[in-house]
């Protein structure tokens, strides 16, 4: 119960105990995959046998592949990097565009499109994920049929796993971008209008440094929300995978430590990334 | 039409504004939301009777029902998949009451930022955590050994309660962020009402605060019910070989089986299932799906 109604001693002990318990339930998992990288052994177990940075500087010459000498998983990196610069543009793009529509326009069918927005966020990613599969192949093979094309990026690979992450990320750029648009007050563009502003400029000098906080925001989280993307990326990936489902092939072989170097790694990026948000006030909402 | 845009000179080129902005939106829609379901719907419903000639046919959906081990795996995902949504409820309630009722100032905002940090992190390293803690040679039976506890270690993955544990740890944020956003709107002033007129915590539990964290509660349990239903992840590397998933079997079907009729079939039972749930927990708690998705 709240602090200012009579607790015993013991039932605001277990509370305390309670809220200590859930904490370590939530930082154990990432804590042992943090440590686990510097200990000295093949095999990211216990016991503990020595500091080392070996997971991540040793060449493939002594034996162990540390991250930076490890090829296919660099190479993973900058694959999910790619994918998640290109899903973070035009999730951004078109969740402004969707922004202005769901909130300046007005036009018949608008709650029903405003709803089928938010749909892809309730289906499931592995079935977003094979309905484009099916869809582009469709697609594909009525070029090839018709006019004897083929159409490569209809095959899985890296532009199908784009659309793929991009069909519901956009849903979630879309409300974030939404959610302050509609707290514009407008009469701030008809300020500039009555300033002589054309209607880009005002756009340009009013509306768009409002939006701003928004805009990074929608940035981070759909960079965020794609580079961690496995369940629709798994089901359009071609031959160059990237880090998530390369990761999950590994662990599915066997674990090595190199693994738990290249994850404190994205914990590093992904907090520093969560910093330049939580220190823009207002850009969470 | 474009009422609002119309406050600019020219009613025609507003409308064009209102096209460039619906195009966009339409392309994405219908391109790779409609249209795809359509094509997987289609699918399902067709069986090959020679090269490229097909007919159609509810074999798909027959196999389902004639093959036990797909409506086991079926049933078995959604039972767990509830349980790990009332699970994480329970584990997040508390939680979520401290950070948003008790906590004060700047130890609210670090809790809650604590809360959120783990899920900032790639699900992919959470199961490797987890994997790391629960393995035969893991840190927990390690320990457990060490403590005299078991003489020998255990192996922790592979058993239902590991994937669930994995699933209930993977929801917890989607849990916890709407369940401090409606615990913080009730006013501390009705639960001293309440005690003052002679309630108890559980009345108080039951009138008070969850008719008020209803719309939080559905919200946190159908975005949790909807991310276990479609996991893929940790199911299958917590749970091995024993995982038994939905999703594993349509990946299979898609994948490894190339036979697209049958996993577009599974895909369908599975949004069916998943729209099913979602629409049964928003008409018991009388939300609507709109407002549901828009709380931040």
């Amino acid at each position: 119960m709240i602090p200012s109604l009579p607790r015993s001693p013991l039932a605001r002990s277990a509370t305390v105990a309670y809220v200590a318990a859930f904490f370590v339930f939530l930082f154990v998992p990432l804590v042992v995959v943090a440590v686990f990288a510097f200990n000295d052994a093949n095999y990211p177990a216990p016991p503990w046998r020595g500091f080392t940075l070996d997971w991540f500087v040793a060449g493939t010459a002594s034996g162990r592949t540390g991250l930076f000498a490890d090829a296919p998983l660099l190479k993973s990196v900058a694959t999910s990097v790619l994918v998640a610069c290109w899903v973070t543009v035009l999730s951004v793009a078109v969740g402004t565009a969707n922004a202005f529509l769901l909130e300046r326009a007005d036009f018949r069918g608008k709650s029903a499109l405003s709803l089928l927005m938010l749909a892809p966020l309730v289906i499931p990613g592995v079935i977003l994920g094979i309905s484009i599969l099916a869809f582009a192949s469709r697609l594909a093979q009525f070029a090839d049929d018709v006019w004897g094309l083929d159409l490569d990026f209809l095959r899985p690979g890296l532009p199908l796993v784009v659309a793929g992450q991009f069909s519901y990320i956009v849903s979630i750029a879309t409300l974030t971008i939404a959610a302050r648009l509609k707290r514009f007050d407008v009469t701030l563009e008809e300020a500039a209008f009555n300033l002589g502003a054309s209607r880009a400029a005002a756009l340009w000098t009013v509306t768009l440094p409002y939006l701003k906080p928004a805009l990074i925001g929608a940035a981070a989280i759909s960079f965020l929300m794609s580079f961690e993307n496995f369940n629709t990326t798994l089901m359009l990936v071609g031959s160059d995978p990237p880090l998530t489902v390369m990761m999950y092939g590994r662990m599915r072989e066997g674990a090595s430590p190199v693994l738990n170097a290249v994850s404190l790694f994205l914990m590093v990026a992904s907090a520093a990334i969560a910093m330049v948000l939580m220190r823009r006030p207002g850009a969470r909402d | 039409m474009a009422a609002r845009i119309a406050t600019a000179p020219g009613a025609s080129r507003s409308r064009l504004a209102l096209l460039l902005l619906l195009a966009p939106a339409l392309v994405w829609l219908v391109g790779l939301v409609v249209l795809p379901h359509l094509e997987l719907a289609v699918l399902s419903l067709r069986a090959r009777v020679a090269p490229r000639v097909y007919e159609l046919s509810l074999n798909q959906y027959r196999t389902f029902v004639d093959e036990p081990l797909y409506w086991h795996t079926f049933v078995r995902t959604a039972v767990i998949s509830i349980l790990a949504t009332a699970c994480t409820l329970a584990i997040a309630f508390p939680a979520a009451w401290y950070i948003a009722k008790i906590a004060r100032g700047r130890a609210r905002s670090v809790l809650f930022v604590l809360c959120l940090i783990p899920f900032w992190v790639s699900e992919t390293v959470r199961t490797l955590g987890w994997m790391i803690l629960l393995r035969e040679s893991g840190v927990l039976p390690r320990l457990l050994v060490d403590l005299g506890i078991t003489p020998a270690p255990v192996e922790m993955l592979y058993h239902d309660a590991t994937i669930l544990v994995g699933l209930v740890y993977t929801s917890m944020l989607f849990m916890v962020v709407p369940l401090v956003s409606a615990l913080e709107s009730l006013d501390d002033s009705l639960i001293e009402a309440a005690y003052d007129l002679g309630g108890n915590g559980w009345s108080i539990l039951r009138q008070i605060i969850v008719p008020h964290a209803a719309p939080g509660i559905a919200a946190g349990s159908i975005v949790v019910f909807m991310l276990t239903l479609g996991n893929y992840l940790t199911p299958t590397l917590l749970g091995g070989k024993n995982s038994l998933w939905f999703t594993e079997q349509i990946y299979t079907q898609f994948i490894t089986r190339f036979n697209w009729e049958q996993g577009a079939a599974f895909g369908f039972l599975l949004l069916v299932l998943s729209t099913a749930i979602v629409w049964a927990g928003l008409k018991l708690t009388g939300q609507h799906f709109g407002a549901v998705m828009r709380r931040p």
